[in-house]
């Protein structure tokens, strides 16, 4: 991966004014998008491309509860707990993504301590993180078991909709899919932090490329994007 | 605006990116089976894409046999032949021509054409392949699985596709059929990224993206409208899987199968047209946006003149792709939808004719008064255009609503999307590997057996599919496994598909004589040299041919013009490279 080199504004070729030099900018010689590397490029990219997935993930329940005939289990009850007698809805899903919301905390502050070049910062604030994140999943696991033990299976449950079950699983499924590979990516960088190899440029296993300390940011987009799906579920899952 | 033609003369761009390091192979598997160059990789890619798309081609014949003489074949039984159409389709669009243009052309084009020395991520890239090769592995297993490969057609429609009277819709060929999909998209994915991250990040100095060919524009243009339109079609697969395997309810509505009411209830099967198609459609210019530009390359090097209106050019490829995201409800006129639906894709159909037209009258005026050299890819671009004219017309009657009504699933919609999407775009594919085989190779291929190639499948394809139409307008409905005895149906239907069925086997064995060129040239063909066609573009500008790992040696190109100066008035040549730069400003400019 090779390091994004400044370009002084003195250096780069005249261009025109206004909406012409908007498109020059863009079309601009060998980089679209200056100081932004080749690892960020992709992973915004990426994101963009995993935005369809959500996407229509989400709208595929949409359109299912929308044009259901039966009733739609109301998920304030579904998700309630009964904590110390007393009956709370949402408040697992609640907790939930308040850890979540708190990771993404964390991961911004590793960032920092990345470009500040703190080995050891760093790679405990991406230790929380991960650990967060692990929280995270397990509470989701938690969510799971006590549904599946209320009678809840994809193909039905007995309050209402079958969809409702088949989509419940479906989504936060596959968020926790990534949630859990985010998980696994920030615990094999913090190592890589912790080692020091972002100092020592040391290879990396597979592609044998030196790594730099921006990959703690990549990592991060990854992590608020994973964050930022969240609160779309939560809202329009949980809350609608 | 972006003046294409000006810039020389200006002051040089520094270099903005150190030069990469390159993975350095050390032995015989890393450097040609587990390859992390983009070149080898490109080669895997089409040598597998192609294996794959014979496979489809024998696929076709066995169709071809049953319509022409029904009941001659005892071993082709209405099952089997749905397995054929439904492979025969899936089989040509995603895993030959989408692999094929993407990850064999793009792998190939892209790094050489831009400057590069690789691919941005070359370990992924690799990845990339391995994982297409698995896709297209458990896409052949569904042929051995018990129950055979799924016969629900290549739109894979529910209810149908996961029920028993389809074949392999109780068994293994659906599964395996929606694991491939789903595997292939997780692995093109991993291209895509690489592609488009090369394009916008990695090109040389001097390259600015209204310098690139219309080949990496094409290519480009259709890598991020795949990242964008197969998340659709991944979801698709992953409710249907869902529905086939757990027993979810995402598209099959409550359904009575031999008298049994089953357990679902309550999906949407328009739900899965709807997600199916955002994807088909723009699937389409995903195939045919690097057919686009490759032709365009094609026509400007062997007429010897530049690219007529290259920035409507770089323009309309980018206006289609953006437009053939809100069309792809046109595929489901009948489908039950609300009218108005029909009405507003309708209407954005049509205005797809708009920058595609631009692009046609740019083709025809870039070969007006030029140099006209009749070579193999100048034959085969031609033909492309002709036939992509021909596939865009029928394409106006199936865009309206009330026409398309009573087309709907008759073999003129067979033989429209054959002619636009299935033969056009092949004509590009063959065109491009007649021109780029010797940068490929070092070698020309045989120019007589590549006569023979192009005139049998040029006229042969017309043989094939105009009669097609005839027999779609009187009627005739598709994915018929037999006509029967049909009052509607003329005794002349009978003849014209016996007569279709002998073209479809004579154009297939054409085939085999360009894959017996494309062998017997790797030893016996002309010496190349390298730049035979006397192009400008980058990939014929390497120190050696076949390019090696890293491609320019030890300094990485300076581009200093854009792609079609050819034929420039008071020019030495009839063309000048995009890294010449001008004469008088070579001596120091050259090396700074």
């Amino acid at each position: 991966m090779s390091a994004p080199i400044k370009t002084p504004a003195a250096d780069t070729l005249p261009r025109p004014a206004g909406l012409a030099g908007l498109a020059s900018d863009w079309a601009s010689d060998q980089r679209t998008f200056k100081n932004v590397s080749w690892g960020k490029a992709m992973m915004w990219i990426f994101l963009l491309s995993d935005t369809f997935v959500f996407g229509c993930f989400l709208l595929a329940y949409m359109s299912a509860r929308m044009s259901t005939t039966v009733p739609w289990p109301n998920p304030s009850e579904v998700f309630a707990l009964e904590i110390a007698g007393a009956h709370v809805p949402l408040i697992l899903i609640a907790i939930m993504t308040f850890v979540l919301i708190s990771s993404s905390g964390t991961m911004a502050m590793a960032v920092n301590c990345g470009y500040r070049r703190d080995r050891r910062k760093t790679a405990l604030l991406m230790l929380v993180t991960a650990l967060f994140g692990a929280t995270f999943v397990g509470m989701q696991a938690f969510e799971w078991s006590k549904l599946i033990a209320e009678g809840v299976r994809p193909w039905g449950n007995p309050w209402g909709a079958a969809q409702f079950g088949s989509s419940f699983f479906m989504i936060t499924g596959f968020h926790g899919t990534h949630v859990t590979f985010g998980v696994i990516f920030l615990l094999i960088i913090a190592r890589k932090v912790w080692r020091g190899d972002f100092d020592t440029e040391r290879p990396g296993f597979f592609t044998s490329r030196k790594g730099r300390y921006e990959i703690v940011e990549i990592t991060g987009l990854y992590w608020h994007f994973v964050d930022l799906v969240w609160v779309f579920i939560f809202a329009f899952f949980y809350l609608w | 605006m972006v003046d294409v033609r000006s810039g020389i003369g200006e002051p040089l761009p520094p270099p903005e990116v150190e030069d990469v390091e390159l993975y350095h192979p050390h032995s015989w598997w890393t450097r040609y089976v587990f390859s992390q160059d983009a070149k080898i990789i490109a080669i895997q890619y089409a040598t597998t894409a192609i294996a794959i798309g014979m496979v489809a081609l024998v696929l076709s014949w066995l169709m071809r046999l049953q319509l022409g003489f029904p009941g001659t074949f005892d071993f082709i039984d209405a099952d089997a032949y749905y397995q054929f159409i439904t492979m025969h389709g899936m089989i040509m669009v995603i895993y030959l021509l989408t692999a094929l243009f993407l990850g064999g052309f793009g792998n190939y084009l892209i790094p050489l054409m831009v400057g590069a020395r690789d691919m941005v991520f070359p370990y992924a890239n690799m990845l990339s392949y391995w994982i297409y090769l698995l896709a297209v592995l458990v896409l052949v297993a569904s042929f051995f699985a018990p129950g055979g490969p799924t016969g629900a057609g290549w739109t894979l429609y529910p209810p149908q596709a996961v029920l028993s009277g389809t074949p392999g819709g109780k068994d293994w060929g659906i599964i395996l059929m929606l694991a491939s999909l789903i595997i292939f998209i997780i692995g093109f994915t991993m291209g895509g990224l690489n592609y488009v991250v090369t394009v916008l990040q990695g090109r040389a100095r001097g390259m600015t993206l209204m310098r690139l060919p219309l080949t990496v524009w094409g290519i480009f243009t259709a890598t991020v409208m795949a990242l964008l339109a197969f998340p659709a079609l991944f979801v698709a697969c992953v409710m249907m899987l869902f529905d086939r395997l757990l027993g979810t309810s995402f598209f099959m509505p409550a359904i009575v199968e031999m008298g049994e009411q089953l357990q679902h209830g309550g999906g949407s099967p328009i739900l899965f047209q709807h997600l199916f198609w955002f994807f088909g459609h723009p699937e389409v210019y995903i195939v045919a946006l690097p057919a686009f530009g490759i032709v365009s390359d094609l026509i400007s090097t062997h007429a010897r003149k530049n690219i007529f209106g290259y920035r409507m050019m770089v323009w309309a490829i980018v206006i289609i792709g953006g437009l053939s995201f809100i069309v792809w409800a046109h595929h489901m006129y009948v489908s039950g939808m609300n009218p108005y639906f029909g009405f507003f894709f309708a209407t954005t159909t049509l205005i797809i004719a708009v920058p595609t037209a631009i692009k046609v009258y740019n083709w025809v005026l870039t070969l007006w008064r030029g140099n006209i050299h009749l070579t193999l890819p100048m034959l085969f671009a031609l033909g492309f255009i002709v036939t992509f004219v021909n596939g865009g017309l029928t394409g106006l009657f199936l865009g309206n609503v009330v026409v398309d009504v009573p087309l709907s699933d008759t073999m003129f919609v067979v033989a429209h999307f054959h002619m636009v999407m299935g033969v056009a775009p092949i004509m590009v594919i063959f065109g491009a590997i007649y021109h780029w085989y010797p940068k490929i190779t070092g070698r020309m291929l045989n120019e007589a057996l590549g006569q023979i190639h192009f005139w049998v499948t040029f006229l042969g394809a017309y043989l094939i599919f105009f009669p097609m139409h005839y027999v779609g307008l009187v009627g005739v409905p598709r994915r018929y496994y037999e006509l029967g005895e049909m009052a509607f149906v003329q005794e002349s239907v009978h003849t014209l598909n016996a007569f279709i069925s002998v073209m479809a086997l004579i154009v297939g064995a054409a085939q085999i004589v360009f894959l017996f060129n494309l062998a017997w040239s790797l030893r016996h063909g002309r010496e190349a040299g390298g730049n035979p066609w006397r192009a400008t573009t980058l990939e014929w500008q390497t120190p050696e041919t076949p390019p090696p790992h890293g491609n320019w040696g030890r300094e990485l190109p300076v581009v200093y013009r854009w792609a079609y100066d050819y034929s420039v008035p008071g020019a030495a040549e009839d063309f000048i490279p995009q890294n010449q730069p001008t004469p008088g400003r070579m001596s120091h400019e050259a090396v700074s």
